[in-house]
């Protein structure tokens, strides 16, 4: 078994093996610190010269990074907590997403930025956010979010090797410690995965009936989903299935419009407050390609910071039973 | 004998100063012809705004134009120059064309970034604007950073004194220094961020702010071209020699408005600017049939790359294309 964190550390080292234009730059990354999380772990012994570790000065870093990238390096900056991502944001929404577009197509900006995202962990309002949905919908940036069951490598080697436009990639915190679960593995679940550099996973209980409700989730919010359809099925006999996109923005309807299609029952879940979020972005833009819903529903945070205190973390972010009473509530 | 030794050596000596004088008087009539095209640009620019001929706004550079010149006389083909919201004589002083330019004011499909920039955003070769200030800053260092990984080439930035309220340009600094990157700032200090004096932006000094990350800085009157063109050649030779970073610190002044008609400066306080005006400090040294033959030149040169880019299709939404494919 390779746990999320392992499968993202060995494609770090595989990228800088195979290209001499991958460099990382980031906040206490070096070894043996490793950065914040690990993900970074050996790669300044593997390469020196190609590991830099930056003072705490996010805007400066970002902004290097795209002038790095404009020139043909392929840099991963590494924010040490999502959180930090507004101290970058002008370097992200009007350099780094604008700069292809801006010069009439005459330059590339191939950067990524991985950042953990997330709470569940007691950190409190400024270290627990899943800030992303700020960044959905910058036109020229693309968002990409990790989950255990699409092969989290592939995802990053397809960001750092393959896209030649920025990448925000949003690895959340309680991701790195789950083992991989992809289709050779997907133990009770069945997991199919699309084609393509961010595939869409489409996951569902084995030997189970059709299922009536489709659940979408992103992230870490795809393993509380699985927990809920567990549940679902053999507590109410209740089956759902679910769809978990990688790429979270620009939106792409069409990769799931046929399996909301089929059920006609939506319920999105996700970490962020729902307002102006992910979901309702998802729920709009099936509705636009064609979907017609029976219900449809949203599972979310509640719209306000996240508390430190563990039972009133747990009351603000979405749980398995949450997603387990909204999906009942569609029926 | 002694005598026709010294009618030679008298000879010799009028001819090699007849030479010096012939590409002195060269050199000043390449530096008038340069920042001529500037200043007659961006007059005809801000002439032309209430005629309705160009989209959104303008920054002119009326004032400046010695800094351009004079700094961007020492860019070579791997150098990238990276400019702010007042690019247009940096672009112009690069080698840009000037009817391109022209036509992206005006939106027109020849636009050098096809009427999608604007005034501020401007990319043309090894050349880079935008209008945030501040974030430029990076975006150059990071682009220094690639140059000395290849090995080849530095950068130019230029900022005005208002972009030092921008803590990124600090970080940036640090950074800058701290890994000996090949990159030189260009401080305008036009002596007003927007329409707020220094005095009441910025306390210390420009100096002692690069000082603080131990950045050389060279400071320079921003009026007298060859002055700047000397130091500046003295800090791009150090910056390719040794890897790190350098600043020329200009003083200068804008004539014109920030941008197009906000101007509340007392308008002695232009004039007495007007006495040190760059071009004026060249053109009293040229002789005067050669000033009126470049005057003409280049009077012809600026109209007719209006009258061009005037005459060009407006952009056409059909070429508009999707920052990024949806799928990859």
């Amino acid at each position: 078994m390779t746990t999320v964190l392992e499968a993202i550390n060995e494609a770090l080292h595989s990228c800088m093996a195979e290209s001499e234009d991958v460099f990382v730059l980031g906040e206490d990354i070096l070894d043996p610190y490793g950065g914040a999380f690990k993900v970074s772990r050996g790669l300044s012994t593997s390469y020196p010269d190609r590991v830099i570790a930056t003072p705490i000065s996010e805007a400066g870093f970002i902004g290097i990074g795209v002038g790095m990238a404009v020139q043909g390096l392929r840099p991963i900056v590494e924010i040490m907590f999502g959180d930090f991502l507004t101290l970058g944001a002008d370097q992200l929404i009007n350099y780094a997403a604008k700069m292809r577009w801006m010069s009439a197509d005459q330059v590339r900006v191939p950067l990524v930025v991985r950042t953990p995202m997330g709470g569940r962990r007691g950190y409190g309002p400024t270290h627990s956010q899943s800030l992303e949905k700020h960044f959905m919908g910058a036109p020229g940036l693309r968002v990409v979010a990790l989950n255990h069951c699409v092969p989290p490598a592939d995802v990053v080697r397809s960001a750092v090797l393959y896209d030649d436009d920025p990448v925000l990639l949003v690895e959340h915190k309680l991701l790195y410690g789950l083992d991989v679960r992809d289709e050779a593995d997907a133990g009770e679940f069945i997991c199919k995965t699309s084609d393509g550099h961010y595939p869409v996973a489409h996951i569902s209980l084995a030997d189970a009936p059709k299922p009536i409700i489709t659940i979408a989730a992103y992230g870490y919010a795809l393993h509380l989903a699985m927990e809920a359809v567990r549940r679902l099925g053999y507590e109410y006999e209740v089956f759902a299935d679910i769809i978990a996109p990688t790429q979270l923005s620009p939106a792409q309807p069409a990769l799931l419009a046929g399996h909301v299609q089929a059920t006609g029952r939506l319920l999105t879940v996700e970490e962020a407050p729902g307002e102006f979020g992910w979901g309702s972005e998802l729920i709009a833009s099936l509705a636009l390609s064609g979907v017609t819903y029976r219900r449809v529903s949203r599972v979310s945070a509640e719209d306000m910071p996240i508390p430190a205190s563990g039972p009133l973390e747990g009351a603000v972010l979405p749980q398995v039973e949450d997603i387990v009473q909204a999906a009942l509530a569609l029926m | 004998m002694f005598l026709l030794a010294t009618v030679v050596n008298f000879w010799h000596l009028m001819r090699s100063d007849d030479a010096r004088r012939r590409v002195f008087v060269s050199q000043l009539a390449d530096d008038y012809r340069e920042m001529l095209r500037i200043r007659r640009f961006e007059e005809t620019v801000l002439a032309s705004f209430s005629r309705g001929m160009f989209f959104g706004t303008t920054h002119t550079y009326l004032g400046q134009e010695a800094i351009a010149v004079g700094v961007l006389h020492h860019v070579t083909v791997d150098d990238i120059v990276v400019s702010n919201h007042r690019c247009h004589g940096h672009f112009l002083a690069y080698g840009g064309p000037m009817h391109a330019l022209a036509a992206e004011l005006m939106g027109r499909t020849t636009g050098v970034c096809g009427g999608r920039g604007g005034s501020q955003h401007v990319k043309w070769k090894s050349f880079f604007s935008s209008g945030i200030l501040g974030g430029t800053i990076p975006l150059g260092t990071g682009m220094a950073f690639a140059r000395k990984v290849k090995g080849k080439g530095m950068v130019f930035t230029f900022l005005g004194d208002g972009a030092f309220g921008e803590g990124v340009v600090y970080e940036t600094l640090n950074m800058a220094s701290l890994w000996g990157l090949p990159i030189l700032f260009i401080v305008e200090n036009n002596q007003y961020a927007q329409t707020t004096p220094i005095g009441q932006h910025m306390v210390g000094g420009l100096r002692e702010r690069f000082a603080a990350f131990s950045i050389d800085a060279e400071q320079v009157d921003g009026s007298n071209l060859q002055q700047v063109r000397r130091v500046s050649g003295q800090l791009t030779k150090s910056i390719r020699k040794t890897s790190r970073p350098a600043a020329l610190i200009c003083s200068t002044y804008r004539f014109g408005p920030h941008s197009k008609g906000d101007d509340l400066r007392d308008p002695e306080e232009i004039d007495r600017h007007r006495k040190n005006d760059p071009l004026q400090l060249v053109r009293t040294k040229l002789p005067h049939e050669l000033v009126n033959t470049l005057e003409e030149e280049i009077d012809e040169e600026v109209q007719r790359a209006f009258r061009q880019a005037e005459a060009d299709p407006l952009a056409d939404p059909a070429a508009l294309t999707p920052p990024l494919e949806r799928t990859l």
